[in-house]
């Protein structure tokens, strides 16, 4: 059903360390992967050898230049489902197929009822919803439903697959509406921040700001005064009456 | 749940069954997880137990599903019958193809066995193809460390005993600082991403030295955008800055280097600039308790690292450290000097070196960790100077990266943190002898094994491969006074040696898993020409017969003339072996297997397996019985198990022994091979802690490396920070000893083979930026591609089909080019078309694009008009595999003057905006490759 | 976003035949066309089948076209099931009031009943397909209270076009209808030149640098895109026109879709011969078809949606 639930129990969601993300892509795949024969089975790829080659993935990597000149920096930038409290990718769509569980809020697609009208995909803001081109509907994250209450799996093991292939770290996963839980601490720590919250939809997910740098530009790095060389003569006559006494000792 | 919302499935198995493997998408080696779904690969993920990965997967390692089933795979055995570089083969028997293969190889040995060129694209299986080699008797066998990075091998390996390369990590957990040369992916991938993520959190300095600003350099405290080739010019300079600040560690320099051993002053003498020797060889130091000269390895002196001694003839001698501080507090080292070339501001440089100090001697690190050193000294704790640094391609391919290798590790030891607590840590067999005591091994009578392996690691002008007159004996002309310590050997210059046939032509050319037609060759069309040159006279190819292995229809494909088709990493028995590329951490040995998950669906086989029954089928030693029957009739399984190097020492180290309780050394063990898949497809073996730290000289390590094998005797290991060795060939270039150099290689050797580290400009670049070719040009590893192996993977290539050309956003402005324009390439040899992206983060006199990303049309089961044929491209054209003629004729390779190592990154370009009618499409174009028939692919659902 | 020949097609088409249908109902029930059964045959036949036609095209145009009957469900909340459920409903009075034109006799009662439940279907119906494009918050050019209301008054415009074509093919009075062609011509023109002004006027708040949060650190630039070819949300959502093929693009609409017809409304007010009234009918059609045409691939070709930000940063 298209209406919302007025409350969850729980908010699950991402968050996403942009000071630690790299850009491997490796929670791009790994989505990829678990998802093409997952829960949102099939991920469909078009002329996946040709000439132009695309497919229905879950999660996508940018990579961006911020900034101008010296005080600019590179950011990678992973974009996904963020699991909004009250996302109008549920009420437009006609069929009831795009819901929001009440139970987790965890905004899914039933792949049994889409009709594929690609209307979600228009009312997302963050471009989380991709039509796929062969199954003829829509494809999103689904926070791994079909991972994280998996009890065929470890304890440990029941998190989505990018949280869990991350090389860095750099996702975590957890009950963002609950705020002593560790992605909530997170978020309030590094001063997480949620995307486009002007335009309503309340999103869960949380990215975390890149930290600032640590060079010369940075205020708290000490000035660069070139310390001052002790005693006479060549620079290595110094070291060398330096080295001599110092091993005297 | 709400009783509106659908029923899910949220407890579903993953799969039927799972197995552990370890993963191929690049060269990391990841312990992965395949879970397999009705028979087929469903998933891969990692495993959570392996030391290397402990879990996580790259972007590259969780899309191996598409790589195992990918359409480019071969599916027979195949015969060229076209033309070379026509594409048009027939599948033949593997019957045929290897007896084909044995009767081309048969002949080839019974006349005169280096005539067969055996080179191997990748290092994994070393232990084997090394040993086919040397038992076939051909020298001119290597891997592909000459065009990758043996110059990090080298100078580890010459200068402390371990290496970047990978045969050492930092410390992380306990780093304080922690310095980033040249990296933008390495396959120690996943290890330095996950261990990046923790520094984060503890808040450690990250310092990324590199051109560009990408990946790793994104999340970096500070990035250094040093100008390409540099790199020791800024080293050198922090070591100038460190010891003009009087922050070095004097005394760890006394108690683990030949600092203070002393150098003989004497020009013209024929020991001149070696180091002083008593009569029992051992070097000299000056005792400063006794005032009076003595064995420079003693324990209990107090040695002068200055000043100047004489010795019993009257002659000068210093210490070694001496001349070194001496070079580096010239004003050439000054940070103000070497600003302007690397573009590293001044004040930046004396920052970081007062960083690095304040990191190594402010904030030691002290582990409660009693040791015992080689004297036999009991320390109660083991402190150490947390400083660690990495470095790989960036450095290495320049014709200068050994020399600037060499002063990293310098660095590193001024400062005093190789194999302590946060410093730079060794991973087994290394810390080993300086340098390892293999050397290359010579040819031999026709039908004779080598003595040795081919590959080994020369220390004087003896132990190069070359004729009376100076001239080369290896096809590559690795040890010879091209390259003398080419450690890796020279792939990059075979095919180009062979087909000119200088120094002699071969019959044979052998190669496994090396796309040398395309991205792992310079200057490809001159490449392509060379494989399909034919001899004026008699029509027939000047590389007569060409074999090939792979499982994927690359470029070189087509120019084979005989194709064995490989299994994919997933239908594979293989070993990754302490004899060639352990999977070791600093805590101690690992080794790990790959087993076959899935069956393969078409008529392909491993190709160690097909190397061991050309081996039994040519009768070489240890191939076959006394009986003239195959040794290993069970493949390579049967041969990683039952196979003993030398006694009791096999592939794997774990489970050895008739119980299996054996480590290291033991009799092979029958289920050596189930108790390593039980256990995760891995086998670690902890060091007590006692052994962890300062390995070189640490006498429970020492002992326990002799037991097991590493070492041939537990002396402790001094480092070279003086390079005697390199001076031996100075000394030979200037016409003393048995063996000197050829009057034409005179001036190049005296140069380079400096015993003690110096910057130089890369070989290719004539000085100075007026040339008209202002930029470097380089490439860096995307983290989701390695090399061209991903292009035929159908999800990888969804992210990157294409490449472009990156610019400095300002120096592209001023010629008037904006994102997106298409512009030419051009270096010295020929010229390249790309579209330009242009960005801040890269150093101004640099441009550059990803690697390997451009294919030619039809390779890799593409259509023809993929985007990586039609937009995609490569700086490989520009590159050219011979430097200009020198007086003579001479044409040296483009490749650093100690090692051989390929100077790829030396590089330098003209940029300038293409005609409009020229945009859209890059340039040189090849005729499209027809491709053979290729494997089916059903897409599981 | 993507200008999909499919529905550009099915938009105008079904637009111009709730417009036809309004403007015959509202005929029929004020008496101002005879209840002819070929008239009401031909017109409702003409009205229906292009109603048909779009909606059979959107259908298809779906990706499961078979489940297309579960699209009803959500009215409550989606205004495409609202635009679903009325456009069903508007089959029952237009069918209604057809079979009573075309075969029966129909009292004034009937008649005013069928035509009025056909009109405020019909009415209802172009307001909610309106506001599908207008209820989405991630589409700025379509975010304005404007384009329900140029919804409807396009296909009234278009509608009397045709409605006019059918008068003057069967000889009936007809100026009327040439005076409702002109109003709604001209009404629609006011509100789509205010719809311009307004879109180009609009401040565009979403930049890349809030879109990512990035915004502190400066300019946010694209430097490696997620994927080198174009994925689904980029083919659906990334079309963009040059400022001055869509400024050349709305004149011409404007030209065919509006002067043009309001000029055939004025010529049709006059007396003149049969024949002259009919080619007059008939070139306003083609001129109104092919501007509808343009106007509508503009209102589709000129929609950013936000989701370009993380493409190609910038404002939206």
């Amino acid at each position: 059903m298209t209406s919302l639930p007025e409350q969850t129990q729980k908010k699950l969601g991402l968050v996403i360390d942009l000071d630690t993300c790299v850009g491997c892509h490796a929670c791009a795949t790994s989505c990829k992967e678990w998802n093409a024969s997952g829960y949102s089975a099939p991920l469909t790829d078009q002329d996946a050898h040709g000439a132009d080659p695309h497919g229905a993935w879950l999660n996508r990597i940018h990579s961006y230049e911020v900034g101008d000149g010296a005080e600019s920096r590179t950011v990678h930038f992973p974009r996904s489902c963020l699991h909004c409290e009250t996302p109008a990718c549920v009420t437009v769509c006609p069929t009831g197929a795009s819901y929001k569980r009440a139970e987790d809020g965890i905004v899914l697609v039933n792949p049994d009822t889409c009709i594929g009208c690609k209307l979600c995909s228009w009312a997302c803001p963050y471009g989380a919803r991709e039509y796929d081109y062969e199954d003829g509907t829509m494809k999103k994250c689904t926070l791994c439903v079909d991972r994280i209450y998996n009890e065929t799996f470890a304890p440990e093991d029941r998190i989505p697959a990018c949280v869990r292939a991350c090389p860095t770290g750099a996702r975590h996963f957890g009950d963002l509406g609950d705020p002593s839980s560790a992605v909530s601490q997170l978020v309030q720590e590094r001063e997480g921040f949620a995307l486009l919250p002007e335009i309503g939809y309340r999103p869960v997910n949380r990215y975390l700001p890149p930290r600032p740098r640590r060079d010369g530009h940075s205020p708290d790095v000490a000035a660069t005064v070139a310390p001052p060389t002790r005693g006479t003569g060549s620079l290595a006559d110094q070291f060398f009456a330096w080295a001599d006494k110092a091993l005297a000792r | 749940m709400a009783k509106d919302e659908p029923d899910i499935a949220l407890s579903e198995r993953s799969a039927d069954e799972i197995k552990t493997t370890t993963c191929y998408m690049c060269a990391c080696r990841c312990g992965i997880r395949v879970h397999l779904k009705n028979g087929r690969v469903r998933y891969i993920d990692g495993n959570r137990d392996h030391p290397v990965n402990k879990g996580v997967l790259c972007g590259k390692g969780s899309a191996g599903l598409m790589t195992h089933y990918s359409p480019s795979r071969l599916r027979a055995p195949l015969k060229r019958v076209g033309p070379r570089g026509s594409g048009e083969f027939e599948e033949i028997s593997w019957d045929e193809a290897l007896e084909t293969a044995t009767s081309w190889l048969k002949d080839v040995r019974a006349r005169d066995p280096k005539k067969l060129a055996f080179f191997t694209g990748r290092d994994q299986s070393q232990a084997l193809t090394g040993w086919f080699a040397q038992q076939y008797g051909t020298i001119n066998f290597a891997a592909h460390g000459g065009f990758c990075s043996v110059n990090m091998a080298a100078a580890g390996l010459y200068t402390f005993g371990g290496s970047f390369w990978e045969f050492g990590e930092p410390d992380w957990d306990h780093t304080r600082y922690f310095m980033l040369f040249g990296v933008a992916e390495d396959h120690a991938s996943n290890p330095i991403k996950t261990a990046l993520g923790k520094l984060k959190q503890r808040g450690v300095k990250f310092v990324a030295v590199n051109p560009i600003r990408t990946g790793y350099g994104a999340i970096a405290d500070e990035w250094i955008g040093i100008r390409p080739g540099t790199d020791g010019l800024f080293v050198g300079a922090l070591i100038h800055e460190l010891m003009r600040t009087q922050r070095v560690d004097l005394d760890y320099l006394a108690r683990y280097t030949n600092a203070h051993w002393l150098v003989v002053d004497s020009p013209d003498a024929a020991d001149d600039g070696l180091f002083a020797r008593n009569a029992e060889g051992k070097p000299l130091a000056f005792d400063k308790t006794t005032g009076a000269l003595t064995d420079a390895t003693r324990t209990d002196i107090a040695p002068a690292m200055t000043g100047t001694f004489t010795l019993a003839d009257g002659r000068q001698v210093r210490p070694s450290f001496a001349l070194i501080a001496e070079r580096f507090l010239t004003d050439e080292y000054a940070p103000d000097t070497v600003a302007v070339a690397t573009a590293v501001p001044a004040d930046t440089i004396r920052r970081i070196a007062r960083e690095l100090a304040h990191a190594a001697f402010e904030e030691t690190v002290t582990l409660d960790i009693p040791w015992t050193d080689h004297t036999g000294r009991r320390h109660e704790k083991t402190v150490g100077r947390p400083v660690s640094m990495h470095a790989m391609r960036g450095i290495s391919a320049h014709s200068n990266g050994f020399h600037t290798c060499r002063m990293i590790h310098l660095l590193q030891i001024v400062l005093g943190s190789i194999d302590c607590p946060g410093g730079f840590r060794y991973k087994a067999p290394f810390p080993k002898p300086i340098p390892p005591p293999n050397k290359p091994a010579r040819a031999t009578e026709p039908g004779a094994p080598l003595k040795g392996g081919p590959l080994g690691f020369p220390q004087g002008p003896e132990d190069l491969l070359v004729e009376p007159n100076g001239a080369p004996q290896r096809i590559d002309k690795a040890y010879s006074w091209d390259a003398p310590i080419a450690a890796h050997g020279l792939m990059h210059m075979v095919i180009t040696n062979a087909a000119t046939s200088d120094p002699y032509p071969v019959d044979v050319l052998f190669m496994y898993m090396a796309n040398m037609s395309w991205n792992s060759s310079m200057n490809i069309p001159a490449i392509l020409k060379h494989l399909t040159a034919t001899d004026a006279e008699t029509g027939e190819y000047k590389i007569p017969k060409i074999i090939y292995s792979d499982a994927y229809s690359s470029e070189m494909v087509a120019y084979a003339d005989l194709i064995l088709p490989d299994t994919t990493y997933l239908e594979r028995w293989d070993c990754i072996s302490l004899l060639d590329r352990p999977i070791s951490g600093p805590g101690g040995p690992a080794d790990a297997i790959r087993q076959p998950v899935v069956a393969p669906d078409r008529n392909v086989r491993a190709f160690q397996s097909v190397l061991l029954d050309l081996g039994a089928r040519l009768g070489l030693p240890g191939f076959v019985t006394e009986t003239g029957t195959p040794r290993y009739p069970g493949g390579y399984a049967d041969y990683i198990v039952n196979h003993e190097r030398s006694p009791g020492v096999g592939s794997l180290a774990g489970f050895r022994g008739q119980d299996g309780k054996s480590y290291g050394r033991g009799a092979p063990n029958p289920n050596q091979l189930e108790s390593y898949i039980a256990g995760g497809c891995f086998h670690e073996y902890h060091l007590a802690p006692e052994q962890l730290y300062y390995k070189h000289a640490n006498k429970a390590y020492l002992e326990w490396a002799k037991d097991v094998g590493f070492m041939g005797a537990a002396t402790p290991i001094t480092f070279q920070l003086y390079l005697e060795s390199l001076q031996k060939f100075r000394l030979a270039a200037r016409g003393h000893g048995a063996v000197t150099a050829p009057a034409s290689h005179r001036e190049r050797v005296d140069k380079f083979f400096d015993p003690i580290p110096f910057w130089y400009p890369p070989l290719d670049n004539a000085p100075g930026d007026d040339t008209g070719f202002p930029f470097s040009a380089i490439t860096q590893r995307p983290m989701h591609m390695y090399h061209s192996w991903g292009s035929h993977n159908g999800w990888l290539r969804q992210i990157t089909a294409e490449n472009c050309l990156y610019m400095n956003r300002e120096r592209a402005e001023a010629l008037g080019i904006s994102d997106d324009d298409w512009v030419w390439i051009k270096s010295a040899i020929g010229r390249v078309k790309g579209r330009v992206r242009l960005m801040e983060g890269v150093n101004p006199d640099t441009v550059w694009t990803w690697n390997a990303i451009g294919r030619r049309a039809g390779a890799a089961g593409l259509t023809p008009d993929a985007p990586e044929a039609v937009r995609g491209f490569l700086l490989n054209h520009l590159i050219t595999e011979l430097l200009p003629e020198r007086e003579g004729g001479y044409r040296f390779s483009n490749s650093d003057p100690v090692t051989g190592q390929a100077a790829w990154y030396d590089l330098r370009v003209h940029i300038e905006k293409v005609a409009p009618a020229e945009a859209g499409e890059t340039a040189p174009q090849f005729e499209p490759i027809k491709s053979p028939a290729l494997a089916e692919v059903e897409i599981a659902r | 976003m993507n200008p999909a020949y499919s529905v550009i097609v099915f938009t105008t088409a079904s637009g111009a035949g709730y417009g036809l249908l309004i403007g015959l109902a509202a005929a029929a029930a004020l008496g101002l066309v005879p209840i002819d059964a070929l008239f009401g045959f031909l017109g409702l036949g003409v009205a229906l089948a292009l109603i048909t036609t779009g909606l059979l095209t959107s259908t298809f145009h779906l990706g499961r076209p078979e489940r297309a009957w579960r699209a009803l469900s959500q009215w409550r909340s989606s205004w495409l099931s609202r635009e679903g459920v009325a456009a069903i409903a508007t089959y029952v009075p237009a069918g209604a009031l057809g079979f009573g034109w075309v075969f029966g006799e129909m009292l004034p009662h009937q008649i005013a009943a069928g035509a009025g439940l056909s009109v405020a279907c019909a009415f209802a119906t172009l307001w909610c397909t309106g506001m599908i494009y207008a209820s989405l918050p991630t589409i700025r050019a379509w975010h304005q209270p404007l384009v329900a209301p140029i919804y409807v008054a396009m296909a009234l415009a278009t509608g009397s076009v045709l409605l006019i074509l059918m008068l003057a093919a069967f000889g009936y009075p007809l100026r009327w209808a040439a005076a409702a062609i002109i109003a709604s011509a001209a009404l629609a023109w006011i509100l789509k030149a205010r719809y311009w002004a307004a879109i180009d006027s609009a401040e565009k708040t979403y930049t890349a640098e809030s879109a990512t949060g990035l915004g502190r650190f400066g300019t946010v630039r694209p430097l490696d895109p997620p994927h080198t070819q174009p994925n689904y949300v980029m083919r659906e959502m990334g079309y963009q026109v040059a400022r001055r093929h869509a400024v050349k693009l709305r004149r011409i609409a404007a030209l065919l879709l509006f002067a043009v017809p309001i000029l055939a409304g004025a010529l049709l007010l006059l007396n003149l011969a049969a024949p002259v009234q009919i080619a007059i009918a008939a070139l306003a059609a083609v001129s109104t078809a092919v501007g509808v045409l343009t106007e509508r691939w503009l209102f589709f070709a000129e929609a950013e949606h936000i989701v370009v930000l993380y493409y190609r940063g910038g404002t939206a």
